[in-house]
């Protein structure tokens, strides 16, 4: 475990703090209508992408869903372009046309996010392809939900994967429901690593959405691969959403769970877990910084203008044709 | 330009001299490195670049479909190849919701090189799953371009450039058509996207054949030749982009336009080749058209029923020579000319 290791205590409390406070500011301005696309908030779940992305070199690529918000940020995706995409504004990473659902950041390595659930398991998987195929060392992170795992595409993904042994982790965030309905529900047997064990790769289960397992996991894993003696492995995250499904806020009142079931999950807040751990003046520092930085980002995203119409016709198809000839 | 060689051969050197060129250029499906090699248009190949440029799949079409489209991402340039067409239907969610809406969903910041052939399968009975023309579907969707090329030459050349084009295109073949021979050049060039191609001349009736469907024209052509009538026979080629100038040139010149689709006529290509033509020349010239296509069923497999199922050179010359008579006197040819009549003779 690296609790002993400061400097990746600071980064990784910077992580989970900023990705909790800017979802909170998100639910704050949520309701004045201003953000006029769907959200699917992550507070909670935090800790499954810093201990994930908190493992990977910049180099490496992570594969995601529409709760895209915490393993953006955690592996560096811009804040300002991702607050002004969820705005719909020109400024956006895709310029309003991705919204919360669908942000990426190629430079950092934010390469896909979906509506439709499992869908980027197989893109993580022939990305992976095409990094081997072509003798770049990255590893490729997939993060998929506990839904997911009921698709088809999952089942082939890591099938190919394991055939091919490529050099891909899928993370199963497994927060116990896919919109309301609980996973017991919908999987007679609740024994998803040994499932995936049998399609021939290593899969395991961290209890209690524990950010230093997590992180532990993650990096030998990619250090396996790194060093060329591992192909995909596959990690199930035990973790809890807070909030509802969709939208800014709770959802206790709808019957399908209880305050009570939630407690033990806020008990074990791992973004108070990492805070009790720093020294109270790096934690001041953290916080008065990521403070500024999120205001600093939501005004850039009130303050940018709306795409031109003329944007709806645009990025249709790439123009230029022709690969290497030109 | 004298060397004869069949579609299926023209797909294959398309293949081979593109992954020859291009080492990002990889080919993947179930069989494309078996001793059948889809029909020969793969054959060989993996044995000259290798099994991890070549390679054979899982039957999993929609997460194989997803790993191309992630392979492209990572820069190679797949080509996916299913040796059915209604196969496709277990891959329309990575096609239809993700490489279609990649780049745009990305503000332009990514782009998806990715072919994907498939192959209408109609011959020996091959009955309801094995002969759908679905393409209509895939014309629906913006960020997806489709080439149905009809003679060799366009095979090969619509083939190097869907390679070379960076974003995900359909490739429709038939099955008929891999036996077709004609002039195709030994060096690479490319058939541009939205380019209609005329097979055949005339002033009276424009016959629009898409995919096989144009060999039937060219032979409803040459009947209706018999009874004075001159038919221009036109090839999309590109159905996503469709070049409209060049349909609506043709019907202004003839005044009759007959669309002769290889799928069902409902929502079909055809569908929209008409209504384009009409958008453009309504309250210019007075037109007449016609569509043509899939009787609205399943495909038989028994003889005796499939032969009603697809239009046919009689029954297209028939059809034709109603429109140019506004309707009087029936008229069918008596005699089908086989297969092997109707050759493409270039220069293209």
């Amino acid at each position: 475990m690296q609790v002993k290791d400061p400097a990746l205590l600071r980064r990784m409390y910077r992580s989970l703090f900023r990705i909790r406070r800017v979802e909170e500011e998100i639910s704050v301005v949520y309701p004045s209508d201003r953000i006029q696309s769907p959200i699917h908030l992550s507070i909670g779940q935090e800790a499954v992408s810093v201990g994930v992305c908190e493992a990977l070199e910049p180099g490496d690529a992570v594969f995601g869903t529409y709760r895209s918000h915490g393993y953006y940020l955690a592996k560096g995706g811009d804040l300002k372009g991702m607050v002004a995409e969820l705005y719909g504004k020109a400024m956006g990473v895709a310029k309003g046309k991705a919204g919360s659902m669908h942000l990426i950041d190629l430079p950092h390595g934010v390469m896909a996010a979906s509506a439709v659930v499992a869908t980027t398991i197989p893109q993580a998987v022939g990305f992976a392809y095409a990094c081997r195929q072509q003798r770049r060392k990255a590893v490729v992170v997939s993060f998929f939900g506990d839904g997911a795992v009921e698709e088809g595409a999952f089942h082939e993904s890591v099938n190919f994967a394991a055939l091919k042994q490529l050099p891909v982790l899928f993370v199963c965030e497994n927060n116990l429901y896919a919109i309301l309905s609980a996973q017991k529900s919908r999987q007679a047997l609740d024994n998803l690593p040994e499932r995936v064990r049998a399609y021939g790769m290593p899969a395991e289960r961290v209890e209690g959405n524990d950010l230093f397992r997590i992180y532990d996991w993650t990096r030998e894993a990619a250090e396996r691969i790194r060093a060329g003696q591992g192909g995909p492995a596959f990690l199930e995250c035990r973790t809890y959403r807070w909030r509802d499904h969709v939208g800014p806020g709770e959802d206790f009142h709808l019957g399908y769970r209880t305050r009570d079931e939630a407690q033990p999950w806020m008990d074990g807040d791992q973004v108070a877990r990492v805070a009790a751990l720093l020294n109270p003046e790096d934690r001041q520092r953290i916080e008065r910084e990521v403070e500024a930085e999120v205001r600093e980002a939501f005004a850039f995203a009130e303050e940018s203008p709306f795409p031109d119409h003329e944007e709806l016709y645009t990025d249709v198809f790439k123009e230029a044709g022709g690969g290497a000839l030109g | 330009m004298s060397r004869a060689i069949s579609y299926a051969e023209a797909l294959r050197e398309a293949i081979e001299q593109e992954m020859a060129r291009d080492p990002l250029v990889i080919l993947m499906g179930l069989g494309v490195d078996d001793c059948k090699g889809i029909y020969g248009t793969t054959l060989g190949l993996v044995k000259r670049f290798g099994p991890e440029r070549v390679f054979d799949t899982p039957l999993a079409e929609d997460g194989m479909t997803g790993i191309a489209v992630g392979a492209a991402l990572g820069g190679l340039r797949p080509v996916h190849v299913h040796i059915r067409m209604d196969f496709l239907m277990l891959a329309m969610n990575q096609i239809v919701n993700i490489a279609a809406k990649s780049r745009y969903m990305s503000g332009g910041a990514v782009s998806v090189p990715l072919v994907i052939r498939s192959i209408i399968g109609r011959s020996w009975g091959q009955g309801g799953q094995h002969s759908q023309g679905l393409y209509s579907f895939f014309m629906h969707v913006p960020g997806l371009k489709v080439f149905a090329p009809t003679t060799p030459y366009d095979a090969k050349g619509c083939l190097v450039q869907a390679i070379r084009d960076d974003n995900p295109v359909l490739f429709v073949e038939h099955r008929l058509l891999h036996h077709q021979k004609g002039p195709v050049p030994e060096g690479l060039y490319t058939a541009p996207f939205g380019k209609a191609r005329i097979l055949e001349a005339g002033s009276d009736v424009t016959l629009v054949g898409i995919s096989y469907m144009a060999v039937e024209c060219l032979r409803a052509c040459a009947y209706l030749k018999q009874k004075g009538i001159s038919a221009e026979v036109i090839d999309p080629v590109s159905l996503s982009p469709l070049d409209t100038d060049t349909l609506v040139q043709s019907v202004r010149k003839t005044g009759r336009l007959l669309v002769v689709d290889c799928g069902w006529m409902t929502c079909g290509a055809g569908a929209e080749i008409v209504a384009r033509a009409v958008e453009r020349l309504q309250g210019e010239r007075e037109i007449r058209v016609q569509r043509m296509g899939f009787a609205p069923v399943t495909c038989p497999t028994t003889r005796s029923l499939e032969e009603h199922f697809y239009p046919t050179a009689c029954t297209i010359a028939s059809r034709a020579h109603g429109m140019v008579h506004e309707g009087r006197g029936d008229w069918l040819p008596s005699v089908e000319k086989p297969l092997e009549a109707v050759e493409f003779k270039g220069p293209f």
